[in-house]
């Protein structure tokens, strides 16, 4: 038996070990199948209820591969490096937000 | 459409106003609310008169004329059956279709459509049994409801959660926790990785612990539970009370804690009370989640009562952001086709008619905000790969005994539930087929989470397949 260390989460898929960059690439390859738009956000200290984290650049309306998209966490990774940083998608038919994921968390985890 | 307009033996015994009531030359209006009915006649009384029957008897008939109706129209208001088919493999069973023009009813009203249409026809003499199948809603009424308080995509939006189920669980035991052993328990789950907990449907305030203490103790154990997790957490806290004063009394303390979610009966607490409270939820953001205690009594014959579909759609109307729609696991493939119809009434903008899925009427939701499924009852970590299959994302999945019998407690496993259902939604997204490989997802996450392998080992793998699936 073991007690549950306290941790913090940042929602959709941060239960798994750290996505690899592979990982992140199959699950930003399944928003583009549906046809939504990619994004990132990024945020120093997130807090549960702070709905926007900070738009990085725009969202990526003219995406063809998930390459380019990991190309600019990436690029956000290095330039904050201190921030948490999660990949956001968008249906315009819909009209609403329809994913988020954590792809980088500074310092540790547990998995 | 099949007509079975009888020639012989149809005149006879028939009261004239009944024959104004059968009009199978009728086309409905895109402004009738349709209604369909499965009737089993009384043996010897013919199936049109007794459609007949049922469309004056659920809207202007009476059983003998009166002077006064030489003072309105009857053309305007009366109910047309406008179709009679018998039911395939049914013997004395047929479908009977009835048109209802829209002044009949009061606008936003789910309480005054039922009580005309499945009023006093229900003990009509001339029917063994009768069963309301569903009810097309047409736009020009749909649009005098004002639907759930929120609706899915904005729920998201205020719980900032995306891409996958909601995961919840109901505290147990039912009854006689006390109110701070309550908060521990919704604590424990919530810190684990649950979304939501749940108050289970009887208790309401009881001498063991009466509402207000639970309340706080349960907003204490959230607010925790956040400021650990870093996500919004929930508990459904029930207002269902005994007066619609008490409950509004119970609903306005909770908004005054910063509770999130609010939950209640729609059928024992009543369809107004219902409306009055969905409504103050949109009012005031509080999200609004329907628990369906006493539907089977409505629902389960086949041959009489009401379809759940049908009590789906009048919630959707009279307000609820979650509603429970059965978990369809472990049952058979038709009965999952049905449930997947209804779940479609809840959740979709615009639903086509379709037999083999139990909807009788394209239904137009012009732009209501959708209802979220809710499967519970039953299920473990085995269970979450065919969840996640068949419910998709916009469902919320509830364990009761699948995390609080976790071997290591509560928190292990919400864990252990959280962990199985992230796992599947990966695969889900990396093209893999849950239906045929979800055990092996989960055992895959075993190899990294204690938590998950020691629920996988508690409780006992299933086989889940449906060939459908892997063939669309």
């Amino acid at each position: 038996m073991k007690t549950l260390p306290k941790e913090p989460r940042y929602e959709t898929l941060s239960y798994l070990p750290p996505l690899t960059d592979q990982q992140i690439t199959r699950q930003i390859e399944y928003m583009l199948e549906n046809g939504y738009i990619p994004g990132i956000e990024f945020e120093k200290d997130p807090t549960p209820e702070l709905h926007h984290w900070t738009l990085w650049k725009l969202p990526l309306f003219n995406c063809r591969s998930a390459q380019e998209v990991l190309a600019e966490v990436r690029e956000c990774r290095s330039e904050y490096s201190d921030s948490y940083i999660r990949v956001v998608g968008f249906d315009n038919i819909r009209q609403c937000q329809t994913v988020s994921f954590i792809v980088y968390k500074p310092g540790t985890s547990r998995y | 459409m099949a007509q079975t307009k009888s020639a012989a033996g149809f005149d006879a015994g028939v009261q004239d106003y009944r024959l104004t009531y059968y009009t199978p030359d009728y086309t409905p209006k895109d402004t009738d609310l349709l209604a369909c009915f499965r009737m089993t006649p009384q043996p010897g009384v013919p199936a049109e008169e007794a459609a007949a029957a049922v469309a004056a008897e659920s809207s202007t008939g009476t059983w003998t004329t009166v002077w006064t109706d030489n003072l309105t129209d009857l053309d305007r208001y009366k109910g047309r059956c406008y179709d009679v088919e018998p039911v395939p493999g049914e013997d004395n069973q047929y479908f009977c279709f009835i048109a209802y023009p829209l002044d009949l009813f009061e606008e936003g009203s789910v309480t005054n459509v039922l009580t005309s249409l499945v009023g006093n026809v229900f003990g009509f003499k001339a029917l063994r049994a009768l069963r309301l199948e569903d009810i097309r809603f047409p736009v020009a009424l749909i649009k005098t409801f004002p639907g759930p308080p929120h609706g899915i995509t904005v729920e998201r939006d205020h719980l900032n959660k995306y891409g996958r189920p909601l995961l919840g669980c109901t505290i147990k035991p039912k009854l006689g926790l006390s109110a701070k052993n309550y908060g521990r328990a919704v604590y424990e789950c919530l810190r684990g990785g649950l979304d939501f907990t749940k108050d289970d449907e009887n208790i309401n305030s009881q001498p063991f612990m009466r509402w207000r203490d639970r309340f706080l103790f349960v907003q204490e154990a959230i607010e925790k539970a956040q400021a650990e997790t870093n996500e919004i957490k929930g508990h459904y806290l029930n207002v269902t009370a005994a007066t619609c004063e008490e409950m509004m009394e119970r609903a306005e303390f909770a908004k005054e804690i910063g509770t999130p979610i609010v939950m209640h009966d729609f059928l024992t607490g009543g369809f107004t009370a219902n409306t009055t409270l969905s409504k103050w939820c949109r009012k005031n953001g509080v999200l609004l989640h329907i628990h369906r205690a006493m539907h089977a009594v409505i629902d389960r014959q086949r041959n009489h009562g009401i379809h759940f579909r049908v009590l789906a759609k009048c919630l959707r109307l009279s307000g609820g952001d979650h509603l429970h729609s059965g978990t369809v696991v472990g049952k058979l493939e038709g009965e999952r086709e049905i449930t997947m119809g209804f779940v479609d009434l809840m959740r979709e903008d615009y639903v086509e008619e379709d037999r083999s899925r139990g909807i009788f009427f394209t239904q137009d939701y012009a732009s209501m905000g959708g209802t979220m499924p809710v499967a519970s009852g039953g299920i473990h970590v085995w269970h979450m790969p065919a969840l996640v299959e068949i419910f998709g994302d916009d469902s919320c999945l509830q364990f009761g005994g699948g995390t609080l019998g976790h071997p290591w407690g509560n928190a292990p496993g919400a864990t252990a539930n959280r962990v199985a259902l992230e796992a599947c939604v990966q695969a889900r997204n990396e093209g893999r087929n849950l239906a045929r490989e979800g055990n092996d997802v989960l055992r895959e996450a075993c190899r990294w989470s204690p938590e998950l392998a020691a629920a996988c080992e508690l409780w006992k793998e299933i086989k889940f397949e449906f060939e459908a699936m892997d063939t669309i």
